[in-house]
């Protein structure tokens, strides 16, 4: 039962950190029709500011407790890279999908010296400060606090952007953009601000996702890349474009993941990539996905 | 046409004469061009001919290189050409499952099922220590080429000569059926099933039948190419199937020109030397190319080639049907 517990904690911990970046990915899909392969580099890059943020505050004498909101602020304030960015990708906005899937290869590949200008090749960590929270029993075993505010906090943040997407009237119009351009451009909404709201807010759920990841592992320039093939596989199973298939998704990789480490280490990523390729064949679209044209 | 005959005959002349001229470090250098060179013909067949682009292609080239491992490191099988024959079957028995599932689909969806495929093979190579040997891969013992050992060469003296000439040789050989290929029938149904799939399919091409042999080529060639580059390099490691070395093959292709036959084997020797020249002046040499490929993405959408082609478009007929 404890073990079973750790499984599912575990497991469920990585899904919500996967389902911000995956959430992020699928925000910007399905308005923009790309696939962002930058989006490790965001996770990255909040991640590591992330520890520089902490690190400051906690210099500036802030009490331990203060470092959740602390994270999510850092990963906020990286709102700011965003519109750079979706105007570099505007470029290619009507060309072929290889050279959207190449441009943003591109970015990636900035990406990675960038932070090893700024923050070095050694990995960043916040030590444990994770614990700061304490721990808690759930059921007949120990978990640190802090996992489970992530939970929460990634919880809060999936209804929200539902709330968003579904009733308010910018999540209308955003859902508008993604189903039909020209109409609504036809309407008078102006597509590229939409645009560039969009991709910003794509941008953050990968930089928060990647600050709250980092009190509990280290902040790396590996994860860049091997964030992008874990979250590639969360949009893949749960359908690109959709926001419900990168909850399940993601809950489905977390899970898979945490399982397989237990049981089997050596299938680790193995068995992941086993599900997005039985998917692929069954259902190329994914769980949620609609078909293209 | 005589023009484009005469650069094809300046290309080999310079090729040929490399070894005598260029310091033994150029040479090298050129090694993995080569290697690459046939690799991106084979991308090229896949991704400028037939309209699928697969960013999982590092899968076959890991293929080719740890066969040529496995052959010389673990069974003393010193003969490349065995290695290379076994890298084609190899090749072969795992393109064909893996491309009949993959080109039911197309773009995205392509994409990240051929990603897939390639991570996969990542993740078996990297995980299963006892069969792989794991992130450290296995080596590579120097083959004998054509029977002959050189037992009197020492290793640089064994690459910048016979190796050299051998890797040529194969490109050329490679790069002759290559051309046979897309300027053949078959070629000509490729490009069909290209621009118009639907149209190609109501005049009677078999488009997956089609698709499916254009995989299986381009994976052959992927194999035979991670042979010769995983000989100079003495290892066969994880890092060869992993998702960003497909990218730096598409990268490849664009830079010289996925419109033009001999583009992305252009592509191939500017990237390595530009690679190593970046190396040499900054260790924030990733960020250079990115730059490079920007420029290239946004600027200059047909290549290299794109650009030499421009140029000289009104002094020859236009062989390609470049579609960038």
């Amino acid at each position: 039962m404890a073990v079973f517990l750790d499984i599912l904690l575990s497991g469920v911990f990585h899904a919500a950190v996967l389902f911000l970046v995956a959430g992020g990915l699928q925000l910007v899909f399905g308005v923009q029709r790309i696939v962002n392969l930058a989006c490790g580099a965001f996770y990255a890059l909040g991640a590591y500011f992330g520890v520089t943020a902490v690190t400051f505050a906690m210099s500036l004498g802030a009490p331990a407790y203060a470092l959740l909101p602390v994270l999510l602020v850092a990963g906020l304030s990286l709102a700011v890279i965003g519109p750079p960015i979706e105007r570099l990708l505007r470029l290619v906005y009507d060309r072929d999908e290889g050279f959207q899937l190449l441009l943003t290869f591109a970015i990636m590949l900035m990406s990675q010296d960038v932070f090893r200008f700024i923050w070095g090749s050694t990995p960043r960590t916040l030590g444990n400060l994770s614990l700061a929270y304490g721990q808690v029993n759930v059921g007949p075993t120990l978990i640190p606090t802090y996992k489970l505010l992530v939970i929460f906090a990634s919880i809060a943040i999936a209804v929200g952007l539902g709330l968003m997407l579904q009733k308010s009237r910018f999540g209308r119009i955003v859902r508008a953009t993604a189903e039909n351009r020209p109409m609504i451009e036809a309407l008078g909404v102006n597509s590229g601000r939409v645009m560039v709201i969009v991709f910003t807010l794509g941008t953050v759920l990968g930089t928060v996702g990647g600050a709250l990841v980092v009190p509990t592992a280290a902040a790396s320039l590996d994860m860049i890349v091997d964030l992008v093939v874990e979250a590639f596989a969360v949009v893949v199973i749960g359908g690109l474009g959709s926001m419900r298939g990168a909850l399940v998704g993601a809950l489905v990789v977390g899970l898979v993941r945490s399982l397989a480490v237990f049981y089997y280490a050596e299938f680790e990523m193995l068995s992941i990539y086993l599900i997005v390729i039985v998917v692929l064949i069954f259902r190329p679209t994914g769980l949620f996905g609609k078909p293209l044209e | 046409m005589t023009r484009f005959r005469a650069a094809l005959a300046f290309a080999l002349l310079l090729l040929l004469a490399a070894p005598f001229v260029l310091p033994p470090y150029y040479v090298t250098l050129m090694l993995p061009a080569l290697a690459y060179g046939i690799i991106l013909l084979g991308f090229n067949l896949l991704f400028g001919y037939t309209g699928l682009l697969s960013f999982g292609h590092a899968l076959f080239v890991a293929l080719g290189a740890y066969t040529v491992a496995v052959m010389s490191g673990r069974l003393g099988v010193k003969s490349l050409e065995a290695s290379i024959a076994v890298a084609v079957v190899v090749s072969v028995v795992v393109a064909v499952p893996v491309g009949l599932l993959c080109v039911r689909y197309v773009r995205i969806f392509f994409g990240m099922l051929t990603l897939a495929f390639g991570m996969l093979f990542h993740s078996f190579l990297f995980k299963f220590y006892n069969l792989t040997g794991g992130d450290s891969g296995i080596p590579v013992v120097r083959p004998s080429l054509g029977g002959m050992d050189f037992p009197g060469l020492d290793k640089t003296a064994y690459l910048i000569g016979p190796f050299y000439f051998y890797s040529l040789a194969l490109l050329l050989v490679l790069a002759y059926l290559m051309w046979r290929i897309v300027h053949s029938p078959f070629g000509t149904h490729l490009r069909a099933i290209r621009d118009n799939p639907r149209k190609a399919e109501y005049v009677g091409v078999r488009v997956h039948a089609f698709r499916l042999l254009a995989f299986v080529i381009s994976a052959v060639y992927g194999a035979v190419g991670g042979t010769l580059l995983a000989v100079p390099v003495g290892l066969a490691d994880p890092d060869l199937a992993y998702w960003t070395h497909s990218g730096v093959l598409v990268f490849m292709t664009v830079l010289g020109g996925f419109g033009n036959f001999f583009g992305p084997v252009l592509g191939a020797f500017v990237y390595v030397a530009l690679q190593d020249q970046l190396m040499s002046l900054t260790q924030y040499w990733r960020f250079a190319l990115g730059v490079v490929l920007i420029l290239i993405i946004v600027l200059f959408p047909t290549g290299l080639m794109g650009l030499v082609e421009r140029r000289h478009s009104r002094a020859r007929p236009v062989t390609e049907q470049g579609d960038a």
